[in-house]
C-alpha cells in the first residue's frame, strides 16, 4: 500500500504548477473589521463567473476601505471556493455562519447554489446579497435575502420581444440546459412572452451539465426549421453547442442570458458564435461616465481584462452592502436587514438601485451581440421593464444611445413599446 | 429519412468512442476478471495529454481561421502526433495503475481490488480537479471544421469523419494483436486460465501490463478524438462516460471484443434515438443517460451473459 501511495504521489508531481489563491483581508480604519462572508464557484464549472464576482467585490472593498471603511470599521472578506455543488455550498456557508460569524454574506452567480445558501442565511438572520443569481425563487426564500441584478421573467422577456420585434422572428425552438433553475425559469418567461408576442416555439430540447454531445437535439432542432435557437444555459456547453449547431449547417441566430458571458466562450465556440445574441446586465460601450470609470479601474488593476457583468455585479453588490451598513450605522442583523430593503436611486454601475418589496431590483436590460473575432459583447439595444419608463430623450439616457455603438437598432421607446 | 439516417450518424459517431473506451473494459476483464473502474479516466488523462501536447506543438488557441500549417505542422501530422503522443502516454500511465495499484492487490479478492479501482479512479479525477480545476478547457481543432452533404439533408463533418475512420483502423489494430502476434497468443492463453498460462512459461506480469497498456491507448485515441468533436474536455469528463462505455462492454459480453463495439454501438445508437424521438412518446431529451442504465439492468436480468457472450466464448 505504501509504494502505491509513493507511486501516486510521483504521478501528483507531473501537476506541479498551478496553485491556488487564498483570501487576502484588506485593512483599513482603525476599527473592528465588518466580516463579510464570499462564497462563489472559483474552481468548478463555473469558475469564470466567481473569479469575475470575486474580484468585482474584492476591488469595491479596497476603495471603500481606501476612503476610510464603514464609520471606521474595515471591511473584511472571508472568501470560500464551493466549486459550484450546491451540497458544497451548503457546507461552506454553514461554516461562514457559525465558525466566521460574519455579518453579511455575498454570493453566489448560478440560482441553485444561492438557494442552496439562502435558507442557512435566512436562519441565521443574517442580510444575504446575491450579486447576480436571476431565478426568483432565490429571494422568495425569506426577508433576509436580496439580489442587486434583474431577475428571469424580465430577462427571459427581453429575449422574447428582441427576437420578435427586432430579429422578426416566428419560429423559435429552446435547447435548455435541464438541472438549473436558471435555465428553467428563462426557458417559461422567453415560452410565455414569445408566444404572447404571437411566436411559435416549434421544438424545445434539453441537456445535462454532464453532455458531451448535443448533435441529436441540434439534427431535432434543425428539423423543425427555427428562426431563432434560444439557448439559455452556461458558457461552459454554450460553446460546443454552438460549434456543433454550425457544423451541421445551422446558421439561425442563437439566443442567451448572461449566463454566457464569460471569456472561454470564445475559445469553446470561436466563430461559432457569430449571429447571436445575449440579454446582459450592462454594456461596456456604454458612455456612462460612472460605468466608464468602472471599467477604466477595473482594467488597471486587473491587467487590462475587460470587466463583464459578473464583475460590475459584485462591485455593485458590495457597495450597496457598505451603504446599508453605513445607514444601519452598525452591523446588528435586523438594522441590516431594514437598511438594506430600503435601499433607493442608489448609484451602480449596472444601474439604479432601488429594492422593491420582493427585495428584487427593477433594471433595464442591454442586449448584445457576440463579436467572437474581437472577443467582444457589442451593445445592440436597451430593454425596459414594463413597470419603467423609459428616459424618453435620448440624451438622458446615454445607456440607450451609445454613440460608440453603430450596432444600435432600435431605440428604447420603440423596443418596449 | 434523411433525419434517421442523420440521427444514425450522430448515434454511431458517439457509440464509436463508447466502443473504444469499452474494449479496455472488456480486454482488461478478460484476463484478470476485474472491472478496471479508472478507466474512465484513463480517457479523461489522454484528452489532457493530448492538449498538453497540442500547446507544445504550438496549437495554442481554437481562434478561429488559426492556421495550423502555417505553424510548421501540417494539419495532419498535428493529429497524428497528438493522437500517437496521448495513446503512449495513457498506455504508460495505465501501466503505472496496474503495476501500483492492481498488482499489489491481485492475490487478494476480487472485492479488495474492485475498491481499489474505485479508489484510483476518485484519486486521478481529484488530483486533476485540484491541480487544473475543474472548469473545461477548451481543446484545439486539429482537423478543418467543416462538413459534407452525403445526400438530401444529410450532413457529415471533418470530426466525426476522423472518429469513423480512426476507429475502425484502431479495431482492426486490435484485431490484428490479438489474433496474429504472439503477445496477443499469450494474451489470449492469460484470459482462458492465468495460472495455466504461467506454468506453460508465459510472464503473465507482462502480458497483463500490456493488456492495460492497449485498452488505455485506445481509451486515450477516443479521448482526444471526442476533443476534435466536443472541443471542451474537464478533469470529470470520465465518469459519464467511462460508466456508459462500461455498460456498452456488458451490454456486449463482457471479456468479449467485438461485444464491446457492438454494445457501444448499441448504447450510442439508443441514446441519439431517445433524444430524436423520444419527445413523440413523451420522454424528454434527458432521459438519454438513463436509457444506458435502463438497458444495464434489462441485460442483467435478461441476458446476463451480454448480446455476444457465452460460456464458451474465448475472452480475452
Amino acid at each position: 500500500m505504501r509504494r502505491t501511495l509513493i507511486a501516486l504521489g510521483l504521478v501528483a508531481v507531473m501537476f506541479l504548477g498551478l496553485s491556488c489563491e487564498r483570501r487576502g483581508a484588506g485593512t483599513g480604519g482603525g476599527g473592528e473589521p465588518i466580516k463579510v462572508g464570499v462564497y462563489l464557484d472559483l474552481s468548478g464549472q463555473t469558475s469564470s463567473f466567481g473569479q469575475s464576482t470575486k474580484n468585482g467585490i474584492e476591488m469595491a472593498r479596497d476603495e471603500i476601505n481606501k476612503a476610510g471603511g464603514i464609520n471606521g470599521r474595515p471591511v473584511e472578506l472571508i472568501i470560500e471556493d464551493e466549486q459550484g455543488e450546491p451540497g458544497k455550498v451548503t457546507t461552506v456557508v454553514t461554516k461562514l455562519l457559525r465558525q466566521d460569524q460574519v455579518h453579511a454574506l455575498l454570493g453566489e452567480v448560478a440560482s441553485t447554489n444561492s438557494l442552496a445558501a439562502a435558507p442557512k442565511a435566512q436562519e441565521a438572520k443574517i442580510p444575504m446579497i446575491t450579486p447576480s443569481s436571476t431565478n426568483p425563487k432565490d429571494t422568495r426564500v425569506g426577508d433576509y435575502i436580496f439580489r442587486v441584478c434583474f431577475i428571469d421573467p424580465f430577462q427571459g422577456e427581453v429575449m422574447a420581444k428582441f427576437a420578435a420585434n427586432s430579429l422578426k422572428a416566428k419560429r423559435a425552438a429552446i435547447l435548455a440546459d435541464f438541472n438549473s433553475d436558471y435555465s428553467k425559469g428563462l426557458t417559461q418567461f422567453f415560452k410565455q412572452s414569445f408566444t404572447k408576442l404571437g411566436g411559435t416555439i416549434v421544438d424545445e430540447k434539453t441537456y445535462t451539465q454532464s453532455d458531451r454531445d448535443f448533435s441529436s437535439q441540434l439534427t431535432a432542432i434543425r428539423s423543425t426549421n427555427p428562426d431563432v435557437i434560444y439557448i439559455p444555459g452556461y458558457y461552459g456547453q454554450v460553446g460546443v453547442i454552438a460549434k456543433q449547431a454550425r457544423q451541421q449547417g445551422i446558421t439561425v441566430p442563437l439566443l442567451g442570458g448572461d449566463g454566457w458571458d464569460a471569456p472561454q466562450l470564445w475559445d469553446l465556440g470561436g466563430e461559432a458564435m457569430n449571429n447571436s445574441y445575449i440579454s446582459n446586465h450592462y454594456s461596456i460601450d456604454d458612455p456612462k461616465p460612472e460605468i466608464q470609470k468602472f471599467v477604466t479601474d477595473y482594467k488597471a488593476r486587473y491587467g487590462g481584462v475587460a470587466p463583464d457583468a459578473l464583475a460590475a455585479l459584485g462591485y455593485d453588490a458590495m457597495r450597496v452592502l457598505a451603504d446599508a451598513l453605513q445607514r444601519a450605522g452598525g452591523t446588528d442583523s435586523a438594522k441590516l436587514r431594514d437598511a438594506i430593503a430600503q435601499t433607493k436611486n442608489f448609484p451602480g454601475v449596472t444601474g439604479t438601485i432601488t429594492m422593491n418589496a420582493e427585495r428584487n431590483v427593477d433594471k433595464p436590460a442591454a442586449v448584445l451581440e457576440l463579436k467572437p473575432a474581437a472577443r467582444q459583447f457589442g451593445y445592440k439595444e436597451t430593454i425596459y421593464p414594463d413597470n419603467m419608463t423609459p428616459p424618453t430623450t435620448a440624451g438622458a439616457s446615454p445607456a440607450a444611445s451609445p454613440a460608440a455603438s453603430p450596432a444600435a437598432t432600435a431605440s428604447p421607446a420603440a423596443a418596449t413599446q | 429519412m434523411d433525419y434517421f439516417v442523420q440521427q444514425l450518424i450522430n448515434g454511431l459517431n458517439i457509440g464509436a468512442i463508447y466502443a473504444l473506451i469499452a474494449l479496455g473494459y472488456t480486454m482488461v476483464y478478460g484476463i484478470l476478471r476485474l472491472i478496471n473502474f479508472a478507466h474512465g479516466d484513463v480517457y479523461m488523462v489522454g484528452a489532457f495529454v493530448g492538449l498538453g501536447l497540442t500547446k507544445l506543438l504550438g496549437y495554442t488557441t481554437s481562434i478561429p481561421g488559426y492556421n495550423a500549417d502555417t505553424q510548421g505542422h501540417s494539419l495532419w501530422g498535428g493529429l497524428t502526433l497528438v493522437l500517437i503522443g496521448s495513446m503512449v502516454g495513457a498506455a504508460l500511465v495505465g501501466m503505472a495503475i496496474e503495476r501500483f495499484a492492481y498488482r499489489p492487490v491481485r492475490k487478494y479478492s476480487r472485492m479488495t481490488t474492485l475498491i481499489t479501482a474505485i479508489g484510483v479512479s476518485l484519486l486521478i479525477e481529484y488530483l486533476f480537479v485540484a491541480q487544473l480545476g475543474s472548469a473545461q478547457r477548451s481543446f484545439p481543432s486539429l482537423v478543418k471544421n467543416e462538413a459534407f452533404n452525403l445526400f438530401g439533408d444529410v450532413r457529415i463533418s471533418m470530426p466525426q469523419i476522423i472518429i469513423f475512420v480512426i476507429s475502425i483502423l484502431l479495431m482492426i489494430l486490435l484485431q490484428w494483436i490479438i489474433y496474429k502476434t504472439k503477445i496477443g497468443t499469450a494474451m489470449r492463453a492469460v484470459s482462458f486460465n492465468l495460472n495455466s498460462a504461467k506454468l506453460m512459461g508465459i510472464n503473465t506480469d507482462v502480458v497483463i501490463a500490456f493488456t492495460f497498456a492497449l485498452g488505455s491507448a485506445l481509451a486515450a485515441a477516443g479521448g482526444v478524438l471526442t476533443a476534435q468533436y466536443n472541443p471542451s474536455i474537464d478533469p470529470l469528463m470520465g465518469i459519464i462516460t467511462g460508466l456508459k462505455a462500461f455498460v456498452a462492454a456488458v451490454l456486449g459480453g463482457i471479456g468479449n471484443i467485438p461485444g464491446a463495439v457492438l454494445g457501444g454501438l448499441v448504447i450510442g445508437v439508443a441514446e441519439t434515438m431517445v433524444v430524436a424521438y423520444g419527445s413523440d412518446i413523451g420522454l424528454a431529451s434527458s432521459y438519454r443517460d438513463a436509457v444506458a442504465f435502463t438497458i444495464l439492468i434489462l441485460v442483467l436480468l435478461l441476458r446476463p451473459s451480454g448480446l455476444l457472450g457465452s460460456t464458451v466464448q474465448e475472452k480475452v
